[in-house]
């Protein structure tokens, strides 16, 4: 026995160092991909017999515009969403001088990623409010009829994102300040002295050093998108008539809320949502992969 | 990424793991009783029944409201209370279906309920079993605003001609007739059940919620054809699917809107708000169809006990106490709610009496609400429907139809 854990010392200890992890990761991320995928063959309610049913929940999927809704407004998310980046790198570069009490600045610039996402909704609800929000008294006060942005179907979703890209610039706006402490004053220096100035600067010489923020920034961001659901909770509940819905709030409402407890076919929601996220996985991965390989 | 991790499966799993190791005399209750009033109410109803009993421990578990709906299927299953709050009708079905409620029939033949509850008797049959106590229910109607009816000279309207009349005049003084808050869905449901109950009657009604008549039928259409006038007359508040139905009584305080098609929760929050009883009226749906019965809603919350209960000895005589009716006079007075018990009396509050009254002169029949009438998936569905109606009444077809594919799945 002892000469065995000898021989094979170097072979087993990285497995043993790895094994929590692993069989965490198999507990709570593998073994639950395959039990949705198993679930959403079945017509179940989560409380009674679970009844096989093939799949008739993913053709009652094809036929069904809620998920069309939900889909289409997970696109509109995953783009518009994407704003929050060139918008925190602004911001960063904008706080990125030495004035006096910046820092208080960059708090409170950071100050809406702290707050809870449903205090966010809220502070948002209320801007909206066709009566007495901020927004419609400022469109009132130019000449526009106000808009009741949160109960109009075509509205809705874009006002959802808009609060959401309050917290997410912050976030991408935190990452980019801690990009731009560690670039290279030296190049910086050769850059002025080669005449580089203003976009150009930006684009050539800073741009690239800020490539490891960009990466996290959008990788956070496509997560942060894909897992909207307390926004769309608190504003509107999924509505009007199910107008802001995505995927991950429809797989909630068809699972576990009041009117829900069809746990198959959530479950079969939460495939395809699982189905869009891996086309993302996978190509974060071969990114990953080419960049350990130095490519 | 981390402070994100607040993820769906954590709003399910907050089943609240109970003491499992119970001796003997010891009664858990779990409720969602957390408002104010019913809290109280319940406060009193276990101190009475301990003071009784006094070789029973009572254990309360107070759930919030929204968060119970997700709790019960846990704790019914995983670590059963002797007793839980719920609802009648097909609200229970579910768990009835899955065997997690115990039939009752006992209870009720030996306390004489089947005598004194026998107004509730019928929604909370099952399969010819009995399956809880009912302990308090309330009417549903049109709550308005008198001084605001009196300075345009509206006398309350009967019919539907007189209520659309008075929602013309009401209109042509700046004021919206019915305010309402569809972002929930469910206060669209009461609007729909009542039109639905006045154009074609109880039974029509029923057999709509239970699946027995398509929702394209011409008789549906009718009443969406009655809604549309009232939609069209501009007879409901702007923007309504922007708020609750809490955030809905702002425009009847303020003046701005003068009736609200409601339960009598409501009524509490209007006073708290600064409105006087001379300021406040309730009245009976208005007639459409003079021959159809006049039914009323009226849903009624329920206790049941649950088979997995481990003292369902002392849970019994905890129903039979419930369902006295002194216990039940108390219980309601706190409540502000009308008791079950015949032999109960009404509080004085004049929105308890004109309850009261329209509900025991109810000819037509009682229906729970259109959310415990029909089945959830259904109701989400037909609520959702309703609420696209209200904004967009040019897709009724579309909304029909989608509706009865629901049905056609929903009940097989």
């Amino acid at each position: 026995m002892k000469t065995y854990w000898k021989k094979n010392q170097q072979r087993l200890a990285p497995w043993l160092f790895l094994a929590p992890g692993i069989a965490m990761f198999a507990i709570y991320v593998i073994i639950p991909i395959f039990q949705s995928m198993s679930i959403s063959l079945y017509a179940w309610d989560g409380l009674g017999e679970k009844e096989y049913v093939g799949l008739s929940n993913y053709v009652e999927l094809m036929d069904d515009d809620a998920f069309y809704t939900s889909l289409k407004n997970n696109v509109i998310w995953l783009v518009l969403y994407m704003l929050a980046i060139p918008a925190g790198l602004f911001v960063a570069l904008f706080l990125n001088q030495t004035v006096r009490g910046i820092r208080i600045y960059k708090s409170l610039f950071f100050f809406p990623f702290v707050i809870s996402q449903v205090v966010v909704g809220l502070v948002f609800s209320w801007f909206y409010d066709p009566n007495f929000g901020l927004l419609n008294i400022a469109l009132q006060a130019i000449g526009f009829d106000p808009i009741a942005v949160l109960a109009d179907e075509d509205w809705v979703t874009y006002g959802i994102i808009a609060a959401g890209l309050w917290p997410q610039t912050a976030y991408c706006m935190i990452l980019y300040l801690t990009g731009l402490n560690a670039v290279d004053p030296e190049q910086i220096e050769a850059a002025r002295l080669d005449n580089a100035k203003g976009f150009k600067m930006l684009w050539y010489v800073v741009l690239p050093q800020l490539k490891p923020a960009t990466f996290i920034a959008m990788v956070v961001t496509v997560i942060g998108a894909l897992r909207s659901f307390d926004l769309i909770s608190i504003m509107t509940d999924g509505g009007p008539w199910g107008s802001s819905r995505v995927l991950a709030f429809y797989m909630y409402e068809q699972a576990f809320s009041e009117y829900g407890f069809r746990m198959g076919y959530g479950a079969a929601i939460a495939v395809v949502l699982f189905l869009i996220m891996m086309v993302y996985i996978t190509a974060f991965l071969v990114k990953m992969y080419r960049d350990e390989r130095g490519l | 990424m981390f402070h994100r991790t607040k993820t769906l499966a954590a709003a399910v799993a907050t089943s609240t793991l109970l003491a499992s190791s119970l001796f003997a005399g010891e009664l858990v209750i779990n409720t969602d009783t957390s408002d104010p009033a019913p809290k109280a109410a319940f406060e009193a109803l276990i101190a009475g029944f301990e003071a009784e009993n006094p070789d029973v421990k009572v254990t309360w578990n107070l759930f919030d409201h929204e968060g119970y709906k997700t709790s019960i299927r846990n704790f019914l299953t995983a670590d059963a209370p002797d007793l839980a709050n719920w609802y009648a009708g097909n609200r229970m079905l579910p768990y009835v279906n899955a065997g997690l409620f115990e039939p009752v029939d006992d209870v009720w033949a030996e306390h004489g309920l089947n005598e004194s509850l026998a107004s509730a008797k019928g929604s909370m049959t099952i399969d010819g079993k009995i399956w809880g106590v009912p302990y308090t229910y309330y009417q549903w109607g049109v709550y308005y605003r008198k001084d605001l009816f009196e300075a345009n000279n509206i006398a309350v309207p009967t019919n539907w001609d007189e209520f659309k009349a008075a929602g013309a005049t009401l209109t042509a003084a700046g004021i919206t007739p019915i305010t309402i808050g569809t972002k929930y869905l469910w206060t669209a449901g009461g609007v729909f059940d009542y039109l639905n109950l006045r154009t074609n009657g109880y039974d029509f009604h029923m057999a709509l919620t239970k699946g027995e008549v398509a929702w394209t039928d011409d008789r549906v259409r009718a009443t969406m054809a009655n809604w549309k006038e009232l939609i069209d007359a501009g007879f409901f508040l702007e923007n309504h699917a922007a708020y609750s139905w809490q955030e809905a009584l702002a425009p009847m305080v303020q003046g701005d809107a003068a009736m609200y098609v409601m339960g009598n929760f409501a009524v509490a929050p209007l006073r708290e708000a600064g409105l006087t009883d001379d300021q406040i009226g309730f009245f009976q749906f208005p007639v459409i169809n003079p021959d159809v019965p006049l039914a009323e809603e009226a849903p009624t919350d329920t206790i049941h006990i649950p088979a997995n209960a481990k003292n369902k000895e002392d849970a019994k005589k905890f129903l039979a106490y419930l369902a006295r009716a002194d216990v039940q006079t108390q219980i309601n007075n706190t409540l502000g709610q009308l008791p079950i018990n015949s032999g109960s009396s009404v509080g004085d509050d004049k929105f308890l009496q004109a309850g009261y009254e329209m509900l025991s002169s109810t000819t037509g029949g009682i229906a729970q609400f259109f959310d415990r009438d029909a089945p959830a998936e259904m109701a989400k569905a037909g609520m959702e429907g309703f609420q696209e109606f209200m904004v967009k009444p040019e897709r009724l077809d579309a909304i029909l139809e989608r509706l009865e594919k629901v049905r056609g799945r929903v009940y097989k």
